[in-house]
């Protein structure tokens, strides 16, 4: 197995996840596509930890640190869709315009 | 190339991922797309054990297939959804994402194809769980205390943003 076949592989899931951040409704659909791409960029970062010209135990730290702070991130995330829902009555992510100009 | 398990094993497991996010995208019911992505976070803690990251692959499994997919399914069931989402109507702007997102993909894949990237000649390097925490906790020790304050942070965070708020008089 080589390195480009990985990097192909997370090439695809984020745009996947990008496409999915783009037109999903559901916000909380956008917050999982978000995830989605977080897990390709580990999937790089693993990938170079391994086939990369200075194979190193450093990717793997970094993806272990870029998984804590996305459980973060999505944590945060999911209370801030609870208090905008209970304020505006609706988990689509259009009608959140009221800070429109 | 020659067929190797590994190969076989790495096929698999990327057409299930790729499979479960394609499915994430196409089903209308919101509790199907969370399952189906669900799966493909499992798959990727897969690609994990083939890239010699088991500690990674029990973590990715713990946090996302557990922990993260159960929050958005609470997400889910708190929020008042239309249980089916509108049948997937074909509009303009969809269709000028799904341009601007192939696009970029191709280039990224382009970009990938083309440079040239050098595989290492010393392969032994040792990856286990035994150097993970040699590294964590000697060279990566500052970053790891501050991920920890990070999640105190955002734990506080999510529980105060989360909660009622109380009627003013």
């Amino acid at each position: 197995m080589n390195l480009t076949s990985y990097l192909a592989l997370a090439a695809i899931l984020f745009c996947i996840g990008l496409y999915g951040v783009i037109t999903k409704r559901n916000a909380v659909m956008v917050l999982f596509s978000i995830e989605l791409m977080l897990n390709a960029v580990n999937i790089n970062l693993v990938a170079f930890a391994k086939y990369g010209m200075v194979p190193n135990i450093s990717g793997q730290v970094f993806t272990l640190f870029t998984i804590a702070i996305a459980a973060a991130e999505a944590a945060v995330g999911i209370a801030i869709l609870l208090a905008l829902y209970r304020n505006k009555g609706t988990a689509e992510a259009d009608k959140y315009n009221s800070m429109k100009g | 190339m020659n067929i190797s398990g590994e190969l076989i094993a790495f096929f698999i497991l990327s057409v299930s991922a790729i499979g479960g996010a394609v499915f994430m995208m196409n089903l209308t019911r919101v509790m199907h797309m969370a399952l189906a992505l669900a799966f493909t976070f499992f798959s990727i803690a897969g690609v994990f054990i083939l890239l010699d990251a088991p500690f990674l692959a029990v973590t990715q499994i713990l946090i996302y297939t557990g922990a993260v997919s159960i929050l958005m399914i609470f997400g889910i069931m708190l929020t008042k959804h239309k249980d089916e989402e509108n049948p997937p109507s074909f509009d303009i702007k969809k269709l000028w994402s799904l341009i601007g997102v192939g696009a970029f993909f191709a280039v990224v894949l382009w970009i990938i194809y083309q440079s040239p990237f050098f595989t290492s000649e010393e392969t032994v390097t040792d990856f286990s769980v035994k150097m993970l925490g040699k590294s964590i906790f000697q060279q990566y020790m500052i970053p790891f205390e501050v991920t920890s304050i990070l999640l105190l942070v955002a734990l506080i965070g999510a529980a105060v943003l989360a909660k009622r708020e109380e009627k003013r008089k």
